[in-house]
């Protein structure tokens, strides 16, 4: 298994739509097949179109506002000694997180195809928010599938999306969290396909939703680099990029671009939710050595018992809690060019101690993870080292929890 | 050897009536009484589909779902899927048996070993629900080779260039989707609708057996007896949930609805 060069992660895989031989694929009900193929080639054909791209780009430059800050945390860098820790502030994006590239690219095009509905799953909210404002700003009417555990953690992102005029539609299956969502989702399509367009809310699913979504979120990598040389005038010799992976949508727009460079020169680490220090259950099938297997339409490594039963998951970012990883990372850790490690509930809510004690920078519960693992790891590190984190999202969502978890004092946003 | 689901299928036609086929899941409500189900239901059905249950079941609606949770709730294995089927065709040697379910169970436990097993236990047919052509080439050549049908969904949704690849490669069993559903939803479309679309793959090879299936219950299998077959799968569930919240037993009720639904159809 090879990573090709010059060739997007997106586009390397098989005509079964497979990675590696291995991970993604379409396995599907008989009724996807074709919306699928619908999608397919509208995406094939849109994505190298030049009025479509500059359309994508306008939304993306007057109404997501790209591109987001790029800053070096300079008291933190202080703290931790050893590596510059440095910071792409994706939370900047209108709505407070990466979902929002996905989330309009989808309602670009469903409005192309004539669709007038869209549906989309969410863990953290995110999704569903930047879902529900994208609709609204496109015009089409949408429905959150959301898990009832989700809901009563994430409550001020389902605020939000029922004020942009979604219903959002609590999940009351399995374990109740991002994974029932997700098929209550993927059925609700089956039944209503002819007139409804759906967005995945990570790179997950079927071959054409990791791949819209990927090419979506790419548009992180894309700043970054300029940023970078602008900053340094080239990429510097040891850069290490790290994200939380949860889906994978954010890390691998927060890598794409640096795919092609050699890992000892550009390291991504990808740090998953290890979940309660105190329990066996935790959101990371990569790092715990979960096997293959088939989940929403793909194969991936994924949290499952020995029968093929879908395990429950636990971690205290409804984000990241999620049994399954993009085909994307698995392909990604099969060829060794990203590495892959865990950071529990405990280290995360210890890392966003840090970051908003010495930073004006409030990472929500999943970039926390990486911001973990980042200052670790960063002590050891050599000055000349750039540390990067992506931060994805805003922790107001997170206020409910940090406030039980943490005390009242880190309940103060603005 | 002909294949049982064959022989069914003829003895369904001279007898001028489509074949009937039900859903049930396998250790609903528990090992025992999913056995006494099927046993039961056979005495009238031609064809029993037996659901190995599975969590993240993309393709069915609430009342699969909730026979599949309790299933599995109450411990089902698939190697208990398995003896179910054994000691159902122990007596039963000459009813046709499918098995049906989602992927990712076979994968686990190996494509040739879970076809070894069917074949030792007796399975005549498999539905792989996200298993879709071309994905299962490979898959259903396996099955062949060990005198099992693979059996493939064609959905309204399935353009007719694509049903016709589909049913090239099918064995001689095919299942029509009547409609844009999850199992078990309403009927949007009319029956008459149902079997003019039915007709049109119906047509693309009329030697193959072609059963329509999702959302008939006693009401509307009546409309549709001009097909080959019909299956029922969730209406069975739901007596199932309902016979356990009324506490009654759920063999006699189940029995019960497969009597009206043959009614019906003859």
């Amino acid at each position: 298994m090879k990573l090709k060069k010059k060739i997007p992660l997106i586009d390397q895989h098989d005509k079964f739509g497979m990675w590696g031989g291995k991970f993604g694929g379409n396995f599907v009900p008989e009724t996807l097949k074709k919306p699928i193929k619908d999608l397919e080639d509208l995406f094939n054909k849109l994505r190298n179109n030049k009025s479509f791209i500059a359309e994508r780009d306008r939304y993306f430059k007057n109404w997501i506002g790209v591109p987001t800050r790029f800053i070096k945390l300079n008291n933190l860098s202080n703290h931790v000694g050893g590596a510059q820790i440095w910071s792409k502030v994706v939370s900047d994006a209108n709505g407070g997180a990466h979902k929002i590239y996905n989330a309009t690219v989808h309602c670009l095009l469903a409005k192309k195809a004539g669709k007038k509905f869209i549906v989309g799953d969410t863990g953290a909210g995110y999704a569903g928010k930047m879902l529900s404002m994208a609709a609204k700003k496109f015009g089409l009417k949408c429905k959150i599938f959301m898990g009832a555990k989700d809901i009563k953690r994430q409550q001020p992102n389902v605020k939000a999306m029922k004020k942009n005029g979604a219903e959002v539609i609590p999940v009351y299956t399995g374990s109740q969290t991002l994974v029932d969502a997700v098929s209550e989702c993927m059925r609700y399509w089956v039944a209503n396909c002819d007139t409804t367009a759906m967005c995945v809310g990570s790179t997950v699913g079927p071959n054409i939703f990791v791949k819209i979504c990927g090419w979506s979120t790419s548009q992180i990598s894309r700043e970054l680099k300029i940023q970078i040389k602008k900053e340094f005038g080239s990429i510097p010799k040891k850069v290490k990029l790290y994200n939380c992976v949860g889906g994978g949508s954010s890390s691998y727009g927060f890598w794409s671009e640096f795919m092609d460079y050699n890992k000892n020169q550009v390291e991504l680490i990808g740090v998953e939710a290890g979940g309660p220090k105190s329990s066996n259950k935790h959101a990371a099938p990569l790092t715990y050595g979960s096997k293959i297997g088939i989940l929403h339409g793909a194969a991936q490594y994924v949290n499952q018992s020995t029968e093929g039963q879908i395990e429950e998951t636990e971690s205290i970012s409804a984000g990241l809690d999620y049994p399954g990883v993009s085909p994307l990372h698995c392909f990604l850790k099969d060829t060794r060019r990203a590495r892959y490690t865990a950071a529990t509930d405990e280290n995360a809510l210890d890392a966003y101690k840090l970051v908003t004690k010495y930073e004006n920078l409030r990472p929500s519960l999943e970039p926390s993870h990486a911001f973990s693992v980042a200052i670790k790891e960063a002590k050891k590190m050599s000055k000349d080292t750039v540390v990067i984190v992506n931060s994805c999202g805003d922790a107001h969502k997170d206020k409910n929890i940090l406030k039980v978890k943490l005390g009242k004092k880190y309940d103060q946003f603005n | 050897m002909t294949n049982l689901i064959s022989l069914a299928f003829e003895k369904a036609r001279t007898e001028k009536r489509p074949a009937l086929l039900t859903y049930t899941v396998a250790g609903d409500n528990s090992k025992k009484k999913s056995l006494e189900i099927l046993k039961s239901l056979s005495k009238y059905v031609d064809i029993c589909e037996l659901g190995f249950p599975h969590n993240t079941p993309i393709a069915d609606g609430g009342q699969i779902q909730t026979s599949a949770y309790r299933a599995i709730k109450n411990g089902i294995k698939i190697n208990d899927v398995f003896k179910i089927v054994k000691d159902f065709k122990k007596n039963n040697f000459s009813k046709p048996l499918i098995l049906m379910g989602y992927y990712n169970m076979i994968y686990q436990y190996g494509e040739n070993n879970f076809l070894n097993r069917c074949k030792k236990s007796g399975v005549n047919g498999i539905i792989v629900v996200d298993l879709p052509w071309p994905e299962n080439i490979n898959f259903s050549k396996k099955c062949k080779k060990k005198n099992i049908y693979f059996i493939q969904l064609i959905s309204p949704t399935t353009s007719y260039k694509r049903a016709k690849k589909i049913i090239k490669d099918s064995h001689d069993m095919i299942y029509y989707i009547s409609m844009l559903s999850t199992t078990g939803g309403k009927l949007k479309i009319t029956p008459k609708e149902i079997l003019s679309n039915y007709m049109k793959i119906k047509k693309i090879n009329p030697k193959k057996n072609c059963v329509i299936g999702f959302g008939i219950t006693d009401k509307t299998i009546g409309k549709l007896k001009s097909a080959d077959g019909l299956v029922v799968g969730s209406a069975i569930c739901r007596e199932i949930t309902k016979s356990i919240a009324k506490r009654h037993n759920p063999v006699t009720n189940v029995s019960k609805i497969v009597i009206k639904l043959k009614k019906r159809i003859l």
